[in-house]
């Protein structure tokens, strides 16, 4: 192993030019939001420091966020990490397998104790002791706190690993759970998505390995550079929704001329994550710019939230799925029956009581 | 002296101070703002045609929501101040005494009063106890719950760090997700029409039925009874 070589040397030794290299640092600099001055903070960073591992571990998942990885948008970046951390530890993408790619996972364990980073794709079944995911022949909730309990930090790549997603959803038969309802004693960062966005991943792998922290996160632990705000916030369409321009229906006048996707239960205004700035596939669209609404996959428990072509979220009420608008308009009807009906009865009680004291009266009289 | 012709004093008291009308009122019309605003937020009115830049529909819809929720803050803050400084049937908002026997008794004559069970309500110079448990219940509860949620869901806009964000940003977790929080804001809105439906009801009707007066209450402020008797 190379445990001496600095991120530059790997780059340069998979055969980056020197041009290449800045232009990756500018890139990410850009990306992460700093300032250019930092472009020159990350060149020497990767030049002079020894490359920390990742170990990118497979739990319960569909391997989407490899996917979108290996496709970031940017070649180099996903070379230059590519580079990084394929020499170490990934089943999906390393050379080898079996006993040896197992091996690997001891070696670096025990070799950069305290010092490598963890990255987990997908998450943990819990029901039958871990039986619904197998690595290795043995439970990957096993694996999973081994390797855990030496590493610096945990990277949670995805929805599975940050909320749960798919697998986690009612009824949950293998009872998954995300990462940080595991390992409770690391720092866990968070990057929501199904899959995130390429240069999401890249950004975050890329400022830990730089700068040998992590990022600013928000309260739930996401990093605030990519996720400090919504889709709705950066979109491009806003503009619509502030006008009050809509698309009504899939084919509509509206649809035609790019109105805002609201009404067609985009989640853009309940979802925090970039696609609105960085775009996918090489910055080319997002769901939105084509055509579509939103679908809140990074945010906690998406599949539960009812359609995806309904802002309003579906309650569960007494085992019936109703929305607040359904109820609430059948309450205020029912409630104005109700009240017209009490009224009717109030008066004619109140008439026949009048009836009853005159004839009392007139007795009297 | 009996002199043949029925005498009726009537007494009054002055129960609700200038500042509590004010505020009832204010809070009317910040409510019904809220609510109507609230709605269309939800479901927009139908689509605008032209240019972008024609319209500011939304965006005017929004602005009065936020105007109207400050409003409906302030009022609540201002409020609370009052339960403090104002006269004994001033705290009654905040305050349900539902420890004491005697309210619960109170309460279960005034349900039989509504269900045409007994023939005469008693006399109250403040609410009757079962106005006084929907005031605390929607007014007061249900009103922290909107200001708490509805702040949450401003934090999104005003952003991370803000006075809103820091003060009230914990909601959205600890709710679930923003698509949460918003469903709860707007079952709560519901929640609070149809007790406005009541109120508005319950006010006229105990106006004309009760032994007291209601409506000319909240603009008087003196609450007149129709008869003597205890």
């Amino acid at each position: 192993m190379a445990t001496t070589e600095t991120f530059y040397e790997v780059m340069r030794r998979q055969g980056i030019s020197r041009r290449s290299f800045l232009k990756y640092c500018s890139l990410t600099a850009t990306a992460l939001g700093l300032a250019p001055s930092f472009a020159g903070t990350i060149a020497n960073a990767m030049e002079t420091k020894p490359r920390t591992p990742v170990i990118w571990l497979h739990g319960l998942e569909c391997t989407c966020c490899s996917e979108s990885f290996i496709r970031s948008a940017h070649p180099l970046v996903s070379d230059v990490v590519l580079s990084m951390i394929s020499l170490d530890y990934d089943d999906v993408i390393m050379a080898s397998a079996g006993h040896q790619a197992e091996a690997i996972l001891d070696e670096i364990r025990h070799k950069y104790k305290g010092n490598y980073i963890l990255a987990v794709e997908g998450n943990v079944p819990l029901n039958q002791d871990g039986m619904s995911c197998i690595i290795g022949g043995r439970p990957f909730i096993e694996q999973l706190r081994e390797v855990a309990a030496d590493c610096q930090a945990i990277i949670a790549w995805g929805s599975c690993a940050s909320w749960g997603c798919v697998q986690a959803a009612h009824p949950n038969p293998t009872q998954a759970v995300p990462i940080h309802q595991v390992i409770h004693d690391k720092p866990i960062i968070k990057v929501p998505g199904c899959p995130p966005i390429a240069e999401v991943m890249t950004g975050v792998i890329t400022y830990m390995l730089t700068f040998e922290r992590i990022p600013e996160l928000d309260r739930q632990g996401r990093p605030k550079m990519f996720y400090g705000q919504r889709i709705h916030d950066k979109c491009y369409r806003r503009p619509h929704f502030d006008a009050g321009q809509f698309v009504e229906n899939w084919d509509d006048e509206g649809a035609r001329k790019g109105f805002c996707l609201y009404k067609m239960g985009c989640k853009g205004p309940t979802t925090y994550n970039a696609c609105s700035t960085v775009r996918w596939n090489n910055g080319v669209s997002f769901p939105i710019q084509s055509g579509h609404g939103c679908i809140g996959c990074s945010e906690d428990g998406f599949w539960d939230k009812g359609s995806f072509y309904d802002h309003v979220t579906d309650t569960r009420v007494f085992g019936i799925e109703a929305n607040a608008d359904r109820v609430g308009i059948a309450a205020a009807g029912t409630v104005g029956v109700a009240v017209a009906a009490h009224a009717a009865a109030s008066a004619i009680h109140r008439i026949k009581q009048r009836a009853g004291e005159h004839h009392e009266e007139n007795d009297q009289a | 002296m009996f002199t043949g012709i029925p005498t009726v004093q009537q007494t009054a008291v002055y129960v609700y101070q200038t500042p509590v009308r004010i505020w009832h009122w204010v809070n009317a019309l910040s409510i019904t703002v809220l609510a109507i605003t609230g709605y269309l937020i939800g479901s927009p009115l139908p689509s605008l045609s032209g240019e972008a830049s024609d319209h500011y529909l939304m965006g005017y819809i929004r602005f009065f929501h936020f105007a109207a929720a400050y409003v409906f803050l302030v009022g609540f803050l201002f409020r609370l101040y009052w339960a403090v400084v104002g006269n004994s049937y001033s705290h009654q908002l905040f305050t349900l005494p539902f420890w004491r026997r005697r309210f619960w008794s109170e309460l279960l004559h005034e349900v039989r009063w509504y269900a045409f069970l007994e023939q005469e309500p008693r006399k109250y110079i403040g609410h009757n106890p079962l106005a006084h448990l929907f005031m605390v219940v929607i007014i007061t509860v249900g009103g922290f719950v909107m200001i708490v949620t509805g702040l949450a869901l401003y934090s999104e806009q005003t952003g991370l760090g803000s006075w809103q964000d820091q003060l009230f940003g914990w909601v959205i977790p600890f709710v679930g997700q923003s698509q949460d929080v918003r469903m709860w804001h707007h079952w709560g809105m519901w929640v609070i029409v149809v007790f406005v439906m009541l109120h508005v009801y319950t006010a006229i009707r105990e106006d004309i039925m009760s032994r007291q007066s209601l409506i000319s209450t909240m603009i008087s402020g003196w609450r007149m009874f129709k008869d003597d008797r205890p």
